[in-house]
């Protein structure tokens, strides 16, 4: 149905004021009520509808009149005087005066003034309220509470495919946000479409990273620049490493040539503090220091092949981590893959010199390497199961070393503040914290922090933070009690007499040990002198015997034990034939078995 | 000898007291008992404090009123007595006495 009304009006109308008349109501269109269409519908019953009693709210706001401040300086001079009165005529002032002091006024608000002053120089001078008790003299609370450490926040991997915190590094002023790089470490599994991001988290947020780092391949380890924060430099698992400025946002600002960078994934970065603050160590499992300039990052600036003649001729170490401490410029350590620490002289002239010493004693990689942070002489690696101390005088063996822990190690470091404490993370998901002048046989505390594998550990410059990264992407921030992170009295020369009785013990039995070795050969020397050549081919035939010996042994157990299994097989029969005489089905069955048995026997 | 002069003398009779100085209300040392320059600077600084802290108070509160202003510091106190013209500046060493 189509209504169509028209309404006309002449053109000469257009325009004129309307005049608005009374008339007659007219019928343009009638519909009817059609009964057919109700057949379409239904009734709705029951019907549903939202009801709110609530008082209706709505939001103003209004700008107050703005208030203006400025700051003004004044210098004091004097000043202030009537217009009328020199300041400099002293007979002038000194007569403004006397008019002053003679006023009532005056008189009367001095006296006034007087008394409520006295009032105050007599409470002052009744008692000190703020006299300092028992001045110089602090109490530390000693051992008031158990050793603990308690998470206070975690902070997880955003991204949905997780991956593995694999180093952090703290601010360095202030505890208040850290740097942690995300990678995933599995050889050649990262899964497609795993982000590349590492971020930077401010402690009062664990929501959101304050600011994501976007580097081109996957950040192993993030340092920050020491002299400089809003640097940082990341170590890439193609080799390469790249800068970053915070300041300039998340793209990295330069990036180390593909080319002459390491070939390896980089394990390790780190600030050894120079003046500038722009030296860079860096190291890969491809078997290289190599020295930077963050300022210019085209070349390295130098280059140290991990070769020591004195382990293994001609093969190459592959680099985990890289220690450096101030207060020795020219030395530095590197810790390896084959387990062997590496000692490097800096400022050696030749290949062969800058490798000084190595320290043989782990079964597998090092993972961590720090030195004493009050005792720079010794130093604790971290590797297979077990945690090291060394020291610089025994060189033959570790002095201190902790048991083997069920799980491995995946990184360790001393506390800043305590000489005798150092933790270490495991893939069981604890964090052990060893405090060596409580008890050096197991940990003073073992946190379970998470329950996948930490692989990162790390311990701020006050003591009293330490985070930990697991495999997972959780970023967990502990708290360490008082007594984990505040010195005790006389702990430095606790801890020195250890490290000294230790290294003595290690030297003791370096010399006996080169004692029997010189008698073993004084005697063999003996043997050869006596017996005509007789004694290198003993020595052997001595070693055959051995092996002999093993075998024979072997044979005979497994002969022995055939016997029983047979033995015992029969006894089993002569039990069941009497019941079972006419089924000869136990009889193969028992046959079979033994007969599978002495196969895996032979 | 004044009442006035009485009332200066008894105060600075209490033991520590270094100096007492009045001050008008433009800031202007009235009556002294330091050496010029020191004075000049008590009294122009302290002026403008307590200025600043009178008005303070009465932000605050438009019923409340400064009513003394006691400065703690290192080396001593200074005690400032306001009123509507003058102020009454006492600088007194408490460890002294």
């Amino acid at each position: 149905m189509e209504i169509v009304h028209v309404y006309t009006k002449k053109r000469s109308e257009f325009g004129r004021q309307p005049l608005f008349t009374d008339r007659a109501a007219e019928l343009n269109v009638e519909i009817a009520p059609d009964d057919s269409l109700r057949q379409d519908f239904i009734d709705k019953n029951p019907v549903d509808m939202a009801i709110q009693y609530a008082p209706d709210v709505s939001e103003h706001e209004a700008n107050t009149e703005r208030f203006e401040s400025e700051s003004r300086g004044m210098n004091h001079t004097e000043g202030g005087w009537p217009k009328d009165i020199n300041p400099a005529e002293v007979e002038q002032t000194i007569r403004f005066r006397k008019k002053v002091e003679k006023d009532e006024n005056y008189i009367n608000v001095v006296q006034r003034l007087g008394d409520k002053m006295e009032l105050y120089l007599r409470q002052n001078n009744a008692i000190d309220i703020y006299e300092n008790y028992f001045s110089g003299n602090t109490f530390s609370s000693i051992d008031s509470d158990p050793p603990s450490a308690k998470t206070i926040s975690i902070f997880r991997d955003p991204e949905g495919l997780k991956r593995t915190v694999s180093h952090i590094s703290w601010y360095p002023d202030g505890a208040h946000r850290l740097a942690a790089a995300y990678c995933s470490l599995e050889f050649q599994n990262s899964p497609h479409g795993m982000s590349l991001d590492s971020y930077i988290w401010e402690l009062e947020n664990p929501n959101k990273p304050e600011q994501v780092l976007k580097p081109a391949s996957p950040l192993l380890c993030l340092e920050y620049n020491p002299k400089d924060p809003h640097l940082l430099v990341g170590g890439c698992y193609n080799g390469q490493l790249a800068l970053f400025d915070t300041r300039k946002g998340s793209q990295s600002l330069e990036v180390t040539p593909i080319e002459i960078s390491h070939k390896e994934p980089v394990h390790k970065i780190i600030f050894p503090s120079s003046k500038t603050g722009s030296d860079v160590f860096s190291t890969s499992t491809d078997g290289q220091v190599l020295w930077w300039d963050i300022r210019k990052l085209v070349e390295p600036v130098e280059t140290l092949p991990l070769v020591f003649p004195g382990y293994k001729p001609d093969f190459t170490l592959g680099g985990i981590v890289v220690e450096y401490e101030s207060t020795m410029p020219t030395k530095f350590m590197v810790g390896t893959e084959q387990g062997v620490i590496l000692c490097c002289n800096r400022k050696a002239k030749t290949p062969q010199e800058k490798i000084t010493n190595a320290f043989i004693g782990h079964h597998g990689p090092i993972y961590a390497l720090q030195r004493n942070p009050f005792y720079p002489k010794h130093f604790l690696s971290i590797g297979d199961w077990t945690a090291r101390l060394w020291s610089e005088d025994a060189k033959e063996s570790p002095i201190m070393w902790t048991k083997y822990d069920e799980s491995s190690l995946t990184d360790g470091c001393w506390s800043p503040t305590r000489p005798g404490v150092f933790f270490t993370s495991s893939t069981s998901g604890t964090m052990d914290v060893w405090d060596l002048v409580f008890k050096q046989s197991s940990p003073t505390l073992t946190v379970q922090v998470s329950d996948e594998s930490l692989h990162s550990v790390r311990c701020h410059g006050g003591g009293k933070m330490v985070a930990c990264g697991s495999r997972s992407g959780d970023l967990s921030l502990l708290e360490l009690s008082d007594s984990l992170s505040i010195i005790q009295p006389n702990e430095k020369p606790n801890i020195t007499a250890v490290f000294e009785r230790e290294t003595r013990r290690e030297k003791i039995l370096e010399g006996r040990r080169r004692e029997m070795k010189l008698k073993q050969k004084q005697a063999a020397k003996g043997g050869e002198g006596g017996g005509g050549g007789g004694g290198g081919e003993g020595e052997g035939e001595g070693e055959e015997d051995l092996v002999k010996r093993a075998e024979d042994d072997f044979w005979a157990a497994i002969a022995q034990e055939q016997k029983d299994i047979e033995a015992k097989e029969k006894k089993r029969q002569e039990a069941m034939q009497p019941k079972h005489q006419p089924t000869p089905i136990p009889e193969e069955g028992g046959d079979e078995r033994r007969e599978s048995l002495t196969d895996t026997m032979s | 000898m004044s009442e006035v002069e009485e009332s200066l003398k008894r105060i600075q009779s209490h033991p520590g007291v270094v100096g007492v100085v009045i001050v008008n209300q433009d800031g202007i040392p009235i009556r002294t008992t330091m050496d010029n320059a020191t004075t000049v600077q008590y009294a122009g600084l302290l002026h403008s404090l307590a200025a600043k802290t009178k008005t303070t108070v009465r932000d605050l509160d438009p019923s409340n009123e400064l009513m003394f202003l006691r400065i703690r510091t290192n080396k001593h106190e200074i005690m400032v007595a306001p009123d509507k013209e003058y102020l009454l500046i006492v600088i007194q060493d408490p460890c002294q006495s």
